[in-house]
């Protein structure tokens, strides 16, 4: 390091660019909030305390965990799960499995969710108030025959399943399975095309290599979407409503709105309800995309021993 | 599964042709390299040397011809006097004992220096971790890299990932090592650790196909150059006479323009 002398110029002092149109901007939003805070605390149709207290009812709780919470997380298990599965279809050397996968993907997303729980809930248990599962007309032809036994597996009572939580997360998991199948083909098609000749090189199977070496790198772009799916998902468990599910938040706090003729303090104990578990969930995807981010980009030191690359790049 | 031969070559390549669409880029290769060998393919770009390479351990299928290694046929059965394709699992198992070393390293980027080693072993042959783990450690000692178990390949120079990338072969303790242009993505002053590290194994008397535009290498390692052209064998022998005396006018004109970049 050299010194700075009478004509070396040394350490700059300089003024700094002066931005007079922040301290506007500062002073506009203030007054736009105040005003905005003003409102809330002298209008009282807002009625903050009994939106809080509509929030803490035991139909409102219920219906945010067993509807909302339990809706969500069922329909998105199923989302990802299956989606996953559609995009590795797509992905096979097998023509028939990409065929499926095509139409799959091309019926679930054509198809609105409000009216695939409709017909859910109200339509298959009409066709189908009883689902016998078996061989094709095995029935029929037990009855011609005389056989003892109609070749039929499995019974599914629909009538009763109709207006369930299942039948709910069964309609928003066959619908989000399509949008998820979309992300994590993208997913797959990211990873280096040399990560799964090096997983072939070590003698690995195909199925060996997806799920050990290239899906955890895909994870890495499939997390952040799956994050925006999810928190969707949390607000179109709402669409319930369509099974019929009524233990969901929205319908819940609506009720007591209803009954107590204040509509718009429901309307905001659901919508505090939504804000905080999307926070929550926020929080949740960044912890996953730093775990699956692993190995990439900049290192964020665990252990000070490895933190550093030591010696990278020479002297 | 053929009983092997001592007395036959490790790889055993016959009339081996490949062609990606009009390209004709393998026009019937032959190849013998005997076990403890250590064979350079050598070559202008698009001669068809890492497409071979890539032949012997079947991320390529061939057109034509066969290979062999160690005795058994790649990638076919031949039963009743057809061949059969073999399925994807027995093609994983013929793969295993074929260690091979990419020009741009692939290691696995979510896993440290030291899973990127022990995954095969015990992922594919369901080895003991412990004892992977302990030989896992040994090849990192081996490539000098025992400072970095921890580190991800992102962590990592070049030279650092091609050695791990080498240990990460041997640890599935192959009978033979392909190398596609080891050290062409490095930086010139990383490409020396890389060589030091093959030059050992070949000492060890490991089998290697190494695929090159490292004149010293292949001159001072290699027991048979080959030089490719255009799909085909031009010249083979020992590097003195390959390197040191061709007799072909493509081979002098490829080493008079290699040897005038390597100085």
């Amino acid at each position: 390091m050299t010194f700075p002398t009478a004509d070396r110029p040394g350490v700059i002092d300089a003024v700094p660019v002066r931005h007079p149109w922040r301290w506007v901007a500062i002073l506009a939003i203030v007054v736009l909030v105040a005003m905005m805070v003003s409102s809330f605390v002298t209008n009282e149709r807002w009625d903050f305390p009994f939106a809080f207290q509509i929030m803490q009812q035991r139909p409102v709780i219920e219906g945010l965990w067993l509807g909302t919470i339990l809706g969500t997380v069922g329909s998105m298990i199923l989302g990802v799960g299956l989606g996953v599965l559609i995009a590795v279809m797509r992905l096979s050397d097998n023509p028939v499995l990409r065929g499926v996968s095509f139409v799959y993907t091309w019926f679930f997303r054509a198809m609105p969710r409000y009216v695939l729980l409709v017909i859910l809930g109200v339509g298959v248990a009409f066709l189908y108030p009883r689902l016998d599962i078996g061989i094709p007309f095995g029935q029929q032809l037990a009855e011609a025959f005389g056989w003892g036994w109609d070749l039929t597996f499995l019974q599914v009572d629909f009538n009763a399943l109709s207006s369930t939580i299942w039948i709910g997360m069964l309609g928003l998991g066959l619908s989000e399975a399509a949008y998820m199948a979309e992300i994590a083909r993208a997913g797959i098609l990211s990873v280096d095309k040399g990560q799964s000749e090096a997983a072939q090189a070590l003698g690995m199977s195909n199925g060996k290599s997806m799920r050990r070496i290239i899906l955890p790198q895909a994870m890495r772009v499939i997390v952040p979407p799956t994050g925006n799916e999810t928190i969707a998902m949390v607000k179109d468990t709402s669409l319930l409503v369509a099974v019929p599910v009524i233990v969901e938040l929205y319908y819940q706090a609506y009720q007591f709105g209803q009954r107590a003729f204040k509509i718009m303090p429901a309307l905001v104990a659901a919508t505090l309800w939504y804000l905080i578990i999307c926070s929550i969930l926020m929080v949740v995807q960044t912890y996953l995309e730093r775990y699956f981010g692993r190995g990439f980009g900049q290192p964020k030191p665990k252990n000070p021993r490895f933190g550093r690359p030591a010696g990278m790049g020479g002297a | 599964m053929a009983a092997t031969d001592t007395s036959a070559p490790l790889v055993h390549a016959v009339n081996v042709t490949k062609s990606f669409h009009d390209n004709h880029v393998l026009q019937g290769i032959d190849l013998d390299v005997a076990a403890g060998q250590v064979v350079c393919l050598l070559g202008p770009s698009g001669s068809g040397k890492t497409t071979f390479l890539r032949c012997i351990n079947q991320l390529e299928t061939i057109d034509g011809g066969r290979i062999w290694v160690d005795g058994e046929l790649m990638g076919y059965r031949e039963r009743g006097g057809r061949l059969h394709r073999l399925n994807d699992k027995q093609i994983a198992a013929q793969r295993r004992d074929i260690g091979m070393v990419f020009q741009r390293f692939n290691l696995f980027p979510h896993k440290t220096a030291l899973q990127n080693i022990m995954e095969a072993p015990i992922q594919v042959k369901k080895e003991p971790v412990e004892e992977v783990r302990e030989r896992a450690i040994r090849l990192l000692e081996r490539v000098g890299l025992q400072d970095k178990p921890a580190a991800y390949p992102g962590q990592l120079s070049g030279g650092q990932q091609q050695r791990v990338a080498i240990a990460r072969a041997l640890a599935m303790r192959p009978k033979l090592m392909l190398f596609d242009e080891p050290t062409s993505a490095l930086d010139p002053e990383l490409v020396d650790e890389v060589l030091a590290v093959m030059r050992e194994l070949a000492v060890d008397g490991m089998t290697m196909i190494v695929v090159t535009h490292e004149m010293a290498f292949a001159r001072d390692v290699a027991d048979e150059v080959v030089f490719m052209a255009d799909g085909v064998v031009v010249e083979a022998g020992p590097p003195a006479e390959v390197i040191g005396n061709p007799k072909h006018d493509r081979t002098r004109a490829f080493l008079r323009r290699i040897l005038a970049e390597q100085g």
